[in-house]
């Protein structure tokens, strides 16, 4: 008997339920929990507090990245005040619960999404949760891996399981082919500003189509990284054999990827989603947001639409202007949407040679592990940055967000190549523009925001 | 967790769409790593003329007289978007807010309120827009949203009613099948050796 045709999601869901609750929940198992110094040290305290156990140590780990300090030379302290008790606090609890640890000087720190994948913890078919929304990033490897609170980590690390109610499914289907100069962050920019902010509610997010198999795994986790500012559960693309050559020898990856049970994590032909939404890659120009909401965006070479008061006064900016030439004080480089080798590369090829508009403020960029650090210096990437004018750290989520330390020039109006342009997300007042690193080194170099296709050579 | 069972309360209304995280609660507001004393930083960016010196902005909804006491918020569509911070929750539920009634929530936001005794009502714009300052009845045994006589029913899914109503501890619930979940380990060692392998030699 064939059976019926099943989503990627499906197949993983299917494999990983333990039993329905009588309330009508299904108990899904959890292969990987991943926990950070900002969220993580709540769970695993609150979990000892309550004298329940990590259930099974081994696959649990933390990374300390969002309060660590990128400034080169580090140790526990941080410029948030009080920050550095968020890194000795999950320290202690890390060891306290026996599991691994990457500690702020480990040579495989860096930001969660980004080493989750680069030490293949994160592994095609696998459920991984951690307490932090842009674990849908990790979907990329073709795993179900979502963004929880701290309550739930610590019900996951206490039992194994989850308590689901079974989410819808999407298919968002990128037929043709991209653009030169046009990358995946302006794949999800023009998603976001298509479809809203909350388009992909309470939905299982599938990128699949010609232009999502042809971008590398770098590509498709920045993709997948903003699906949580889609309001999606998560996001999910069918492993392939790029995927398979990733992770091929990662630390924490099974020697082989025997074809029998990993060839079938793919999408069955006539399999149905809850929803579908089809988009013609070949439309999407570089996008830049405009707004206070990531759905507040437009191709660079646009005029402003009408958006919420609140928005425009935020961000000082009219419906009608453009937004090419809008004056820019800082630039940021970074975060686990865009702080890969691969983006790193594609921003120091625009700057090679240039320099930065005497008129900005600040200007860094923060790789997204350390490993990325150390192969970026390798190949004299830090040099480019530098001599163009950026600061080049070390790695963590640094000024993607601002936690009451380090920020921008009071007033800034900054391009980052971050997920969020939320009122203040970068510091109080602060106005953000959201965009590829290629954008943001074209416009750093500018001194205002700019198309990276003028400088493509 | 206080069981929720019904409310009584006036509804300040926040009638914004995309309500993030960091705006209920910023980063630089979450000053240690325990689920306490967070009130004091609710709404910190919109609530305060001055953050820092703690100036309250008389026009924000929840500086208003009417609101004082107010166990019920309003919120527009994707209410709690953003950072996945349970603190956003727990400075709300410490604030003393038990009922967000909103047009749609951000799923994690949804969840945490779930875990931590808030109850996430959905019910559209029209109706939302009618319950601004108005003395609430919320109902969970029936669910039901009542003001001035007038009914909105509400849905939710049957397990997180339950838990709701009963403050029932998740954990505690789900170790009851421990059984169940050691079996289903047991066989899929089996099956995928790799995910339990810890660190490959
Ligand atoms: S880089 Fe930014 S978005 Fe990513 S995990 Fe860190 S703080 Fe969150």
């Amino acid at each position: 008997m064939t059976q019926r045709p099943k989503t990627l999601f499906e197949k993983i869901w299917d494999a990983h339920h333990v039993a329905q609750t009588a309330g009508g929940a299904h108990l899904i198992a959890i292969d990987r929990v991943f926990l950070h110094e900002r969220t993580g040290a709540s769970a695993l305290k609150s979990l000892a507090a309550s004298g329940r156990p990590v259930r099974d140590p081994a696959r649990v780990f933390a990374v300390m990245d969002h309060i660590v300090d990128t400034r080169i030379g580090r140790g526990d302290d941080t410029l948030m005040p009080g920050g550095s008790a968020f890194i000795t606090e999950t320290r202690a609890a890390a060891q306290a619960a026996g599991i691994t640890l990457f500690d702020v000087n480990d040579p495989d720190q860096g930001i969660t999404h980004v080493i989750s994948p680069e030490l293949g913890i994160v592994l095609p078919g696998a459920t991984l949760v951690a307490p932090d929304s842009h674990t849908c990033t990790q979907g990329a490897l073709g795993a179900f891996a979502w963004g929880i609170g701290s309550s739930e980590a610590e019900h996951a690390m206490a039992t194994g399981v989850l308590r689901l109610d079974r989410p819808k499914t999407m298919r968002v289907t990128f037929n043709g082919t991209l653009a030169s100069a046009v990358t995946p962050k302006d794949m999800a920019l023009h998603l976001l500003a298509t479809y809203g902010a909350g388009g992909g509610a309470g939905h299982v997010v599938e990128f699949a189509g010609e232009a999502v198999t042809a971008l590398d795994i770098e590509g498709r986790m920045t993709l997948c990284n903003m699906a949580t500012e889609f309001s999606a559960m998560t996001a999910i693309i069918a492993p392939d054999a790029k995927t398979y050559a990733y992770l091929a020898g990662r630390r924490h990856a099974p020697a082989s990827f025997d074809a029998s049970y990993w060839s079938k994590l793919t999408t069955d032909d006539g399999a149905t989603f809850d929803r579908e939404i089809v988009i013609d890659a070949a439309t999407i120009a570089p996008m830049v947001s405009w707004g206070t909401s990531p759905e507040h965006s437009m191709a660079v070479t646009g005029s402003v639409p009408k958006g919420p008061d609140r928005a425009h006064a935020y961000i000082g900016l009219e419906a009608g202007q453009t937004l090419l030439g809008t004056p820019i004080d800082a630039a940021f480089i970074g975060s686990c949407t865009n702080a890969r080798l691969s983006d790193l590369r594609r921003a120091a090829d625009l700057l090679r040679g240039r320099h930065i508009a005497p008129t900005m403020r600040k200007a860094l960029v923060v790789p997204g592990s350390s490993a990325v650090k150390r192969a970026a210096e390798a190949e004299g990437l830090d040099k480019v940055f530098t001599a163009a004018g950026f600061e080049w750290r070390a790695s963590g989520c640094s000024l993607c967000f601002y936690a009451g330390g380090e920020s921008f020039p009071e007033g800034s109006r900054t391009i980052s190549s971050t997920n969020r342009n939320f009122e203040g997300r970068q510091g109080p007042g602060i106005r953000t523009h959201i965009a590829s690193p290629e954008t943001v080194a074209a416009s750093a170099i500018a001194g205002a925001i700019a198309d990276p296709r003028e400088l493509a050579r | 967790m206080t069981p929720f069972t019904s409310l009584n309360s006036v509804a300040v209304p926040l009638l914004r769409d995309n309500v993030d995280t960091d705006a209920i609660i910023p980063s630089r507001e979450m000053k240690s790593t325990g689920r306490t004393g967070l009130a004091d930083g609710l709404f910190a960016p919109w609530r305060y003329l001055d953050a820092v010196a703690r100036v309250p902005d008389p026009a924000f909804p929840l500086n208003q007289p009417e609101a004082q006491g107010a166990q019920i918020l309003l919120g527009g569509a994707n209410f709690g978007c953003g950072s996945s911070r349970e603190h956003a929750v727990w400075a709300l539920a410490e604030y003393g807010i038990r009922c967000v009634i909103a047009e749609s929530f951000a799923p994690i936001f949804r969840g945490n309120c779930i875990r931590n005794g808030i109850l996430p009502v959905t019910l559209d714009r029209a109706a939302i827009d009618g319950l601004g300052w108005q003395k609430l009845v919320v109902d969970l045994t029936t669910q039901t949203v009542t003001a001035d006589g007038k009914s909105h029913a509400f849905t939710i899914e049957e397990e997180p009613r339950q838990m709701l109503l009963e403050g029932l501890d998740a954990i505690a619930l789900t170790l009851k099948s421990l059984p169940e979940i050691d079996a289903w380990t047991q066989a899929d060692r089996a099956r995928r050796p790799w995910i339990y392998a810890g660190k490959a030699a």
